[in-house]
């Protein structure tokens, strides 16, 4: 089963990239954003294929490695 | 005395960090990545470099690798443990220290000589030393501290702060920042003070005709304390 996981920095985080694409995006004339967070994005197929199991499982990767909770949430977003 | 360093696929720094050890009188051994059992030591170097390529985030697959479990049992007994620069990314990535080092606030890589000023020397890295302020080098595209303001006060008040970015005076301001650390940390320790993390690196400042003397007076005083 494919579960995927979204990382993105906390809210008082800087975010020094975002900020420059921000501003790349806003040179080129996209000039109605606010503001741009960079993020990470992880596919990950796991053995398991019960939804619940497999998402609480990619779950503790998020809390043990793919994120560092000091700085960044994560989001488990689909299962399919 | 005896010390090891750690090498993990992508470490540069760890042949610097074995001359200077052992110019000071310490028996360094090197220690690969995928061992499992650490030497006997009185200090543990986690050098400087790209382990795992910076992949994920600086320091984070470096933190899982074997070895670190011995490492961090280590720690927690009470040894010595260093991290310099992609060493400290390591360490803040087993939560042995607090917080966390994020892309430098000018989004460039920093290699320049910088002033670091010593700011508590009740610990066995700094204590006996004569002098508060040091040159050391910095080189890293991932030294800006982040820490939450739960975290930082914590973190004064426990005297965890080791080391501050400042100028040849010791005047710590945002003006000597180089890469948007939170208070200017340029380096912490754990609770204990037995595992300290910083950006600079003293094992570039060892011999006069290279860069400076710094690091030497550092070393020096490091052996004498462990002794």
């Amino acid at each position: 089963m494919r579960v995927s996981a979204i990382i993105t920095l906390k809210k008082d985080v800087l975010d020094p990239q975002g900020k420059v694409i921000h501003q790349a995006l806003d040179g080129m004339g996209f000039k109605d954003v606010n503001e741009v967070r960079q993020g990470k994005y992880f596919e990950i197929d796991v053995k398991e294929n019960d939804p619940q199991k497999a998402k609480s499982l990619v779950e503790d990767m998020c809390k043990k490695l793919l994120a560092n909770l000091v700085i960044e949430n994560y989001k488990i977003i689909e299962t399919q | 005395m005896k010390s090891s360093v750690i090498t993990f696929p992508g470490s540069n720094c760890d042949r610097d960090i074995d001359v200077a050890l052992n110019k000071f009188g310490f028996k360094n051994k090197m220690v690969w990545h995928d061992d499992n059992e650490l030497p006997k030591s009185d200090l543990v170097v986690l050098p400087g470099g790209f382990s795992y390529g910076d992949y994920l985030r600086c320091g984070s697959m470096a933190s899982k690798s074997k070895i670190m479990k011995s490492v961090i049992n280590f720690a927690k007994s009470g040894g010595l443990v260093m991290g310099i620069c992609n060493g400290f990314q390591i360490l803040v990535e087993t939560g042995l220290v607090p917080g966390v080092l994020l892309r430098n606030k000018y989004l460039e890589f920093i290699c320049k000589n910088v002033f670091v000023k010593v700011d508590n020397k009740e610990n066995p890295f700094f204590k006996n030393l004569d002098k508060d302020v040091f040159e050391f080098h910095i080189a890293h595209n991932e030294g800006n501290y982040f820490c939450t303001n739960d975290q930082l006060k914590e973190i004064e008040d426990n005297n965890q702060v080791a080391v501050y970015y400042c100028d040849n005076n010791g005047k710590t301001s945002e003006n000597f920042n180089p890469n948007g650390s939170t208070s200017n940390i340029a380096g912490v320790f754990n609770k204990e003070k037995n595992v300290l993390g910083m950006m600079p690196h003293p094992e570039r400042m060892i011999d006069q005709c290279l860069s400076g003397e710094d690091g030497s007076i550092f070393f020096k005083n490091l052996i004498n304390n462990i002794k």
